[in-house]
């Protein structure tokens, strides 16, 4: 994973003392709300509902035990001693004070951690695939280029005022998409042309909110070393022509649609052929710099421990299921990717105490060379896992709270903060989560169901993705009531497609039943090795809707 | 008139006054014995009369395109942008433009919604003059200027992004 070197210590330092100076004069009355407002924002800072909300970064969602003690000792000493895991890899904070958030962010930055650009409108924290690097069929590790685009969006003089946020999401893996790069302003797929050199498929102008998209291709093939010219290209062109006058319209997936993608990417060819010989093009060795951070951890040779695995698999029902269903295959023979579901029933999914944080740190420590990725599913993964070590780690899991072998299931929902916290929230998501999660709670029909993704957002900014969700529900306001929107056949990967609503919204204490009558459908009409989504793609969404609205 | 802040935080008297754009049926007012700024398009409409003038620059909006001037832009003393609003971000796209694009060489300055805290990111795409908001505290620009002693990209104040400086 990436150290900082002095270059990078010596900016995260600056930026607090800059924060920490903005403050001040915040405080003073020296700045306007408005003229504050982005300044807190791009250091992470929201004034929420309750109290402010600090959201801090966690580049492409990896973190080192030493940073997870730390965030523990921040929830404690300047929080409630929680904290919230989001659905883009970072970590939230609910109550922290605004007068405190310099001094956090020096506690971040001495571990080498920091809030920039978590908001605001500016180039936000570059995501990717959470089994980067471990996972056999990808074409190369897509973290050192996440990290490349991180530095090169850091404090970027000309991009930190555009008309609106940008994400960038990148992918390597063929198969899979566990990134979501098709709903991202930016969304690379690392790629080999026919000569067989390394680079990027572009995709711009996906996203979620209000008008969902899927991203077209505006280059089927950009090599490596031109990655950073041509990400200031589509920047440069958006900063300059996407709109600012209306903030709904204002991503760059209108611009995109205005322009056509056609005509999208020729202004962007047109800006890129000034610029892509400069020095700010990529060297090989810059590359290799970054990749070096980014090698395997010290594995052992083994075998893979198939007969031990089955005996216990045999022996243990438990650990049966949750090797089914929260463990992966990893590229080195002996070892495997777990899961651990931050879902269980009761807590809002992705929040984690204090003590579970230090908890995940000692079991990275432990079992997982001192590192565990963040997912945006709101799950933290370890990702280099012995396979003979892994009974011992399961039977650690149950009482800790992340044992729930319901990863990829109904119930691992994933979930926005909702009107519980959030000010933008129309409605409340975490007790519709929590309600249905009670509804459901017979892992062995779980399993039966198997994979469906069940997302859920407060607001149509749709943080719980709930437009990719192969069923989402979007909290509404109704003359100050609260209502749930059900849109069904999203999903977020290879096939991205956006959801289709189902119809009339929902009260809350309807959902649990919704939920089940649409379930009630699918179960009827598969056939034997169908998951929900394919279902849903062959009968359509007229039998969901004569059944739930009957 | 308000002083001027320069990329060095130094602070010296403005001499250039900001004539608006005329209304439609009105002409062109210019001040004699005064330096001024006015329309950019209306310059290159008289560039004739303008063009070597020591004592007429011209400024931008944020939504004009710098490409208009692109073959005469070392013809100005002054070339001013103006920030209709400091979160309006398409100065900083035209200042670089100004600079790496078309080799301005002269004086290029921030009026309008100039702030504090985006000084430096408006040095570093090639401002090098700033035309505070009156009620900002000018001897804090100094600080503001210098936040940060290096950036990771490369921009109009360095060739050299951070990933080759490292390399050398």
């Amino acid at each position: 994973m990436y150290v900082y070197d002095e270059h990078d210590r010596q900016m995260a330092a600056e930026r607090v003392a800059q924060f920490r100076d903005q403050t001040e004069r915040a405080l003073a009355g020296e700045l306007a709300e408005d003229e504050f407002l982005p300044l807190r924002l791009q250091n992470g800072l929201y004034v929420q509902r309750l109290a402010p909300m600090l959201r801090i970064c966690v580049p492409y969602g990896m973190l080192r035990s030493v940073q997870l003690r730390r965030l523990a000792r921040i929830t404690r000493d300047y929080d409630k001693g929680y904290a919230h895991f989001t659905t883009r890899q970072n970590v939230q904070l609910n109550w922290p004070n605004l007068e405190d958030v310099p001094d956090i962010l020096a506690e971040l930055a001495e571990v080498e951690m920091h809030a920039n650009q978590t908001s605001g409108n500016c180039i936000r924290n570059t995501t990717t695939d959470q089994f980067a690097g471990v996972q056999s069929d990808e074409l190369t590790d897509p973290r050192p280029y996440c990290e490349i685009i991180r530095q090169w969006s850091t404090f970027h003089p000309e991009f930190a005022y555009l008309p609106r946020k940008f994400k960038v999401a990148v992918n390597a893996s063929e198969k899979t998409d566990r990134a979501a790069i098709r709903v991202h302003d930016i969304g690379l797929q690392i790629v080999r042309n026919d000569a067989g050199e390394l680079g990027f498929r572009v995709h711009v102008g996906g996203g979620l909110g209000r008008t969902p998209m899927v991203a077209p291709v505006i280059r089927e093939f950009l090599p490596e070393l031109d990655l950073l010219t041509y990400l200031e290209a589509v920047l440069r062109v958006y900063n300059r022509y996407g709109r600012r006058d209306n903030k709904f319209k204002a991503r760059i997936k209108i611009l995109v649609k205005a322009l056509t993608p056609e005509g999208f990417a020729e202004k962007v060819e047109a800006e890129w052929a000034h610029i892509k010989d400069s020095p700010s093009r990529l060297t090989p060795e810059a590359i290799e710099r970054i990749q070096a951070y980014f090698t395997e951890p010290a594995y052992a040779a083994l075998d893979n421990a198939t007969d031990l695995l089955a005996r216990q698999r045999f022996e243990n029902r438990g650990f049966d299921q949750w090797l089914q269903h929260n463990v992966d295959v990893h590229k080195k023979p002996g070892y495997a990717i777990v899961s651990l579901t931050m879902k269980k029933t009761g807590t809002p999914p992705g929040d984690v105490t204090d003590r579970q944080l230090e908890q995940i740190a000692d079991l990275a420590d432990e079992y997982s060379f001192g590192e565990v990725r963040v997912t945006h599913q709101q799950n933290v993964v370890l990702a280099d896992v012995r396979q003979d070590r892994l009974l011992e780690l399961w039977e650690q899991l149950g009482p800790m709270g992340f044992g729930t072998a319901n990863l990829n299931t109904l119930t691992d929902i994933i979930c926005c903060p909702g009107g519980d916290f959030c000010a933008l929230a129309n409605a409340k998501s975490i007790p519709v989560a929590d309600a249905i999660q009670r509804r459901f709670d017979n892992l062995d029909f779980l399993y039966d169901l198997g994979e469906i993704d069940l997302n859920i957002s407060g607001c149509m900014n749709a943080c719980g993705h709930h437009h990719v969700g192969n069923i989402g529900v979007l909290g509404v306001d109704k003359k100050g009531q609260e209502f749930y929107q059900v849109s069904l056949g999203g999903a977020s990967q290879h096939d991205a497609t956006i959801g289709k609503i189902l119809g009339p919204s929902f009260a809350r204490d309807d959902m649990p039943d919704v939920i089940a009558k649409i379930i009630d459908v699918y179960v009827n009409k598969r056939t034997d090795e169908e998951s929900f989504l394919d279902t849903y793609r062959r009968v359509g969404i007229d039998p969901f809707k004569e059944r739930v609205y009957a | 008139m308000p002083d001027i802040i320069f990329r060095d935080g130094g602070i010296r008297q403005n001499q250039w006054f900001v004539i608006s754009r005329p209304e439609s049926g009105e002409t062109l007012d210019i001040p004699e014995q005064k330096r001024v700024l006015i329309p950019a398009d209306l310059w290159l409409e008289n560039r004739e009369q303008f063009s070597g003038n020591e004592n007429v620059g011209v400024w931008f909006d944020s939504h004009d395109e710098p490409e208009v001037l692109a073959d005469h832009v070392n013809e100005l003393p002054l070339i001013a942008v103006n920030f209709p609003k400091f979160s309006d971000g398409r100065g900083y796209s035209i200042a670089r433009l100004l600079r790496e694009r078309f080799g301005y060489k002269n004086e290029l300055r921030a009026i309008g919604d100039v702030l504090l805290d985006q000084l430096q990111f408006m040095k570093r795409c090639g401002f090098d003059t700033y035309e505070l908001r009156p009620d900002k505290d000018i001897r804090k620009a100094a600080r503001a200027l210098n936040f940060f002693s290096q950036g990771y990209q490369a921009a109009t104040d360095t060739d050299l992004p951070l990933f080759r400086r490292r390399a050398s």
